[in-house]
């Protein structure tokens, strides 16, 4: 093809066309299909001329709700890549019996398992919580944005950078084969030569920019931009679990920064870190891993304890039982959280005095846990519990939390950790509190906040139904692993050789089936919303008859939230501006001064993915060229002077007025 | 001796229900066949029903207030200002934290009786280990993807099949020579890390006869799946019998060459047994240095205690082209270099110039059992089905 096959490298580095899977049957397809789709899409925009439209209003948008709306988007979207991956695996185990080898060769499978659990965590559940935060803190407190908006635009598109780099490891070579943490010596240089660990290491990297970068962000906006009268201990519990959240992502992600560069120094320039040889040690990088991995998994499930504490008060219309006790148990949460990494392997022969110490403090972090348990359950008690979609997926949460919880400290006993480590127990265990815990709880926050983001609420048949797909899709897939690690079973197993298993396994593969028509319903519910949106359309701007200052506001929120910034003078602010008969200002307003869209988010983000896709395949002079337009592109960001302008008076004056039209309308 | 007997008491109590669940099947884990695995199994009983005493009233809870509290039942209390009770307060958090002294403390002995590089004090309930106990010294390697038994007492090796006798203590040592497993036999005990360069260790018994099955718990790449062997526990005569059909086996010697051409990336290995083995290979292979002419871990780690080569040492090195690693490739950057002479006591003038020139074994690059990988390489490289 290429005659002269250095220029062939010094171009393309080691890209050639054999790195795109042509002879992979189920890629092709795969590629047709996304094809197609994109086509559709592209053409749509294209053909409804909307490019204009996205770019001005969305894409550059340093709107926290806009960017905080997006990131949950690009949470669904790869929702659906993540569970495809999952149905996939699932098919492949339920039919790999008696000598089968499945549809699936061992290096697609071992692919699968790799994307599905990186993009789960980093790709969905990131997403989600980040965008729920995004969208919800700044309006809890009162806030016009959050403290750095243009960082904010920057941080979701380099998140999308990331989720972009795993998307294309489908179609451009391949993606690592190594278990979603990469152990090393497996994931080093002699055992994974190819791109896959490269991929997975720049989409880390890149989307962890923008995930410690939100971090810092929301951090600033809880502390320094609270409305006047909201104090710490009158912070919405909501708000109060994304302070802890932030504050661990900005602990814990720079551990997963520095772990990563020292693997590709390892893989790029042949450092001895974490080899087995010339005194590394691969152990080092499993400790580091988990002390960034343990956080990560309080990152993700905090923001939902602030999700269910929220909608349980407003649900049962009664203060939460236990407020200040509450915040106690995140803080405690929060610190604990970093000294139990190590649980996540006991079996790698520490020790019995550093075992324990490990088990007992996880088990520690189950009395603050089961606090908050008990604070939602006495917040129903002398309730009026009202039974709306966001108060299903609570209790859906209660219920099937508190067995993974119970599986949790029992995994935590290093005696029993041997005997079910690596099993399925285990996987079952950890996909009851992620899905039972993380995906109930922001399936909650979606249908909790959806009418304060689009001005209109879900439809409640499909999500109804949504529900009680998914529930039940959870307990057919994974009770049946909890029996499978009891036999024996350990995990990430391609063919099995003992036939009396399969039946679990089918078992297991239907219960997947029983999700993919929740997650249906899901989109079935989204798209009926927004058929119907004029009889959903919430005009009062708190449909549920809420307790916090986002339902003060209209729905949609205007782009400045509130015309005035409110005064809080105790816990519920807006219940107690209710209770007191608070009449809402009609005059004397003034012109509001906000931070101006800007382009540069998404320029650097994209500058980064290319830079990022020469590394991952050696093209060097991309990678320099790319680097320079990076930091050129960032310093020539500072020069622009016009980032922000003041809306005019009349736009506000209009703009309430029609609200008070809209409100006049709900009275009457 | 009370211990156990509360052991057994909250057995009987707890299996009512676990059995009912799990219908019948298979679950080895809760019935396992080894003393250690049956003090685990223990364990995840008595930690499952300690929890369930808290897990089982909040869920009825949850139900009973979900229920009564409903928007629609008029005659429930409404009190939409009750928020703060001292006395609930004190329950919610000292009735978990009561769960979890108890736990600890179960945890924390457990721990300590269950360490697997604690060698065990009973074969049995009752039945103590005494001084003239041997236990039986087995040295396991994790290969890709088959495993290495290594009898260092019998002078056998054998691949994918493992035998000791019933309630004789085991004395596992094991290591791996290419990336992280797990060794286990879930009817034995619990799995322990197999790590190269690293040596863990699990001290077992066995206490029925029978064949069971052992396994890789963590996932090792391409051949993962079928990375398991057999583990026959036999009464003494039957080991006896078993050791003395290795040595008459045409296996021949495992020696250094053996076992670099063994080490090779290949999938389901049927039973394979050696019968004689090198008695330092175990030491080889846990220091990294089978290859000959290639520096042991220890080696290097005792140069570098002594503050290493110094500037000197920079420049005396050189690529080995040959080894294992050196074939799986390298990084685009740099090559691996290796230090290419010493002098000790037994070399005053250097490195072995005999171990030096041994041939390499094999120059073929190693890379996955029959997949092809884009890119960097382009070859197929065709899996080793057996090594008989």
């Amino acid at each position: 093809m290429f005659e002269n096959f250095d220029l062939q490298k010094a171009i393309f580095g080691r890209l050639t066309l054999e790195s795109l899977p042509f002879h992979e049957p189920i890629l092709i397809v795969t590629f047709i299909g996304v094809m197609i789709g994109a086509v559709a899409v592209l053409g749509a925009i294209t053909y409804f001329k909307l490019w204009g439209y996205l770019w001005h209003e969305w894409f550059t948008s340093v709107d926290h709700k806009r960017i905080g709306a997006m990131y949950i988007i690009l949470g669904v979207i790869m929702l659906l890549r993540g569970f495809a991956d999952a149905i996939m695996m699932r098919a492949q185990q339920a039919i790999a019996f008696n000598g089968n080898e499945g549809y699936l060769p061992a290096n697609h499978f071992d692919q699968i398992f790799t994307a599905h659990g990186v993009i789960m965590i980093f790709f969905v559940a990131m997403p989600l919580v980040t965008g729920l935060m995004n969208f919800v803190v700044p309006l809890q407190i009162g806030a016009r944005d959050v403290a750095f908006p243009f960082l904010n635009n920057f941080s979701f598109w380099m998140t999308v950078a990331g989720a972009m780099l795993v998307m294309a490891s489908l179609f451009v070579g391949e993606f690592a084969r190594t278990g979603w943490l990469a152990y090393p010596p497996l994931s080093n240089y002699a055992y994974s030569p190819d791109a896959g660990v490269d991929y997975y290491i720049w989409s880390l990297q890149v989307a962890g920019v923008g995930t410690l970068l939100s971090g810092v962000n929301l951090i600033a906006t809880i502390v320094k931009m609270r409305c006047p009268g909201m104090t710490l201990m009158r912070m919405p519990v909501f708000t109060w679990t994304a302070l802890c959240t932030n504050i661990l992502i900005v602990a814990a992600f720079p551990v997963l920064t520095g772990v990563l560069a020292l693997l590709s120094l390892d893989r790029y320039v042949g450092t001895n870190f974490f080899t087995n040889d010339f005194g590394g040690n691969p152990m080092m990088y499993v400790n580091l891993i988990w002390i960034w991995g343990h956080p990560e998994v309080y990152i993700l499930v905090l923001p939902v304890f602030g999700v269910f504490s929220e909608v349980t008060a407003t649900f049962s219309g009664k203060k939460l039982f236990g407020y200040t006790s509450m915040v106690y148990a995140t803080v405690v949460i929060t610190i604990l959280s970093y000294l139990v990494w190590l649980h996540h392997f006991f079996t790698m022969g520490s020790g019995a005095s550093v075992n324990s110490f490990f088990g007992i403090t996880t088990m520690i972090i189950s009395i603050p846990t089961g606090a908050k348990m008990f604070n939602w359950l006495f917040t129903m008690y002398r309730g009026r519990i009202r039974f709306e979609l966001p108060m299903m997926w609570t209790m859906a949460f209660m219920l099937t939390f508190v067995i993974g919880g119970m599986t949790g400290v029992l995994l935590a006993v290093p005696p029993a950790d041997f005997v079910l480590h690596n099993s399925l127990f285990l996987i079952a265990h950890f996909h009851n509190v992620i899905i039972g815990g993380v995906v109930f709880g922001c399936f909650a926050g979606i249908a909790y906040w959806f009418p304060k983001v689009t001005g209109f609420k879900l439809d409640p048949f499909w999500g109804k139904m949504s529900f009680w797909f998914w529930v039940s899709g959870f307990y057919v897939a994974f009770m049946p692993l909890y029996v499978l690690g009891l036999m024996g079973v350990t995990r990430r197993l391609r063919v099995f050789d003992d036939p009396s298993l399969q039946i679990y396994f089918v078992v297991a593969a239907f219960g997947a089936v029983l999700i993919a028509i929740g997650i249906g319903s899901f989109l079935m519910q989204i798209y009926v919303s927004i058929k119907n949106r004029e009889q959903l359309r919430d005009v009062t701007g708190d449909p549920w008859n809420g307790r916090t200052l986002e339902w003060s506001t209209s729905s949609p929120p205007p782009v400045y939230n509130f015309a005035f910034t409110p005064v809080v003078h105790g816990l519920d602010a807006w219940w107690e501006m209710k209770e007191h008969g608070y009449k809402r200002p009609l005059e004397g307003f003034k012109p509001i001064h906000m931070p101006r869209n800007t382009g540069a988010g998404i320029i650097l983000a994209g500058i980064s993915a290319v830079t990022a896709f020469a590394l991952i395949w050696y093209i060097w002079w991309l990678a320099v060229v790319g680097f320079i337009a990076l930091v050129a592109t960032a310093i020539g960001h500072t020069f622009n002077y016009n980032r922000s302008f003041n809306i005019p008076r009349e736009q506000i004056v209009d703009a309430e007025r029609e609200r008070t039209q809209f409100l006049q309308s709900a009275g009457a | 001796m009370g211990r156990e007997q509360a052991l057994k008491h909250f057995r009987l109590f707890a299996l009512l229900p676990l059995l009912a669940l799990l219908g019948g099947c298979n679950a080895i884990v809760l019935n396992p066949a080894g003393d250690v695995a049956i003090q685990q199994r223990d364990l995840v009983i008595i930690s499952t029903v300690l929890m369930l005493l808290i897990i089982i009233p909040v869920m009825a809870l949850t139900v009973w207030f979900g229920w009564h509290f409903r928007e629609s039942n008029a005659e429930a209390r409404y009190e939409p200002n009750w928020a703060h009770s001292t006395h609930l307060e004190l329950i919610i958090w000292s009735a978990p934290l009561l769960i979890i002294i108890c736990l600890g403390a179960v945890t924390w002995m457990a721990t300590h009786m269950l360490d697997p590089y604690r060698p065990i004090s009973r074969t049995a309930p009752g039945q103590p280990v005494t001084a003239a106990t041997k236990p039986l010294k087995v040295e396991v390697v994790a290969l890709d993807w088959k495993w290495l038994f290594i009898y260092p007492e019998q002078g056998i090796a054998t691949v994918n099949e493992m035998a000791a006798p019933v309630g004789r203590p085991i004395d596992f040592k094991i290591s791996s020579s290419s990336v992280m497993n797990a060794f286990y036999v879930p009817a034995l005990a619990g799995m322990i890390y197999a790590m190269p360069g690293m040596q863990t260790q699990l001290h077992a018994v066995i206490n029925k006869p029978g064949t069971f099955k052992g396994f890789s718990a963590n996932y090792s790449g391409d051949g993962f799946s079928k990375m398991y062997f057999d583990f026959v526990a036999v009464d003494d005569a039957g080991f006896d019998k078993w050791v003395a059909d290795a040595k008459a086996s045409n296996g021949g010697a495992l020696g250094r060459t053996e076992y670099l051409d063994l080490e090779r990336p290949s999938e389901a290995v049927p039973v394979k047994k050696f019968a004689t083995v090198d008695p330092q290979l175990f030491h080889l292979i846990l220091n990294m240095c089978v290859q000959p002419g290639k520096m042991c871990i220890h080696e290097m780690a005792a140069i570098d205690a002594k503050g290493g080569l110094g500037l000197a040492g920079i420049d005396n090195v050189q690529s080995i082209a040959y080894d294992k690693f050196a074939r799986r490739g390298s990084s685009p950057l740099a090559t691996k270099l290796y230090v290419a002479s010493v002098c000790t006591k037994a070399a005053p003038m250097g490195m072995d110039q005999e171990a030096a020139q041994v041939t390499p074994v094999s120059s073929t690059p190693l890379v996955g059992a029959g997949l092809p990988l884009p890119g960097m390489f382009n070859k197929t490289f065709a899996p080793k089905p057996s090594n008989s």
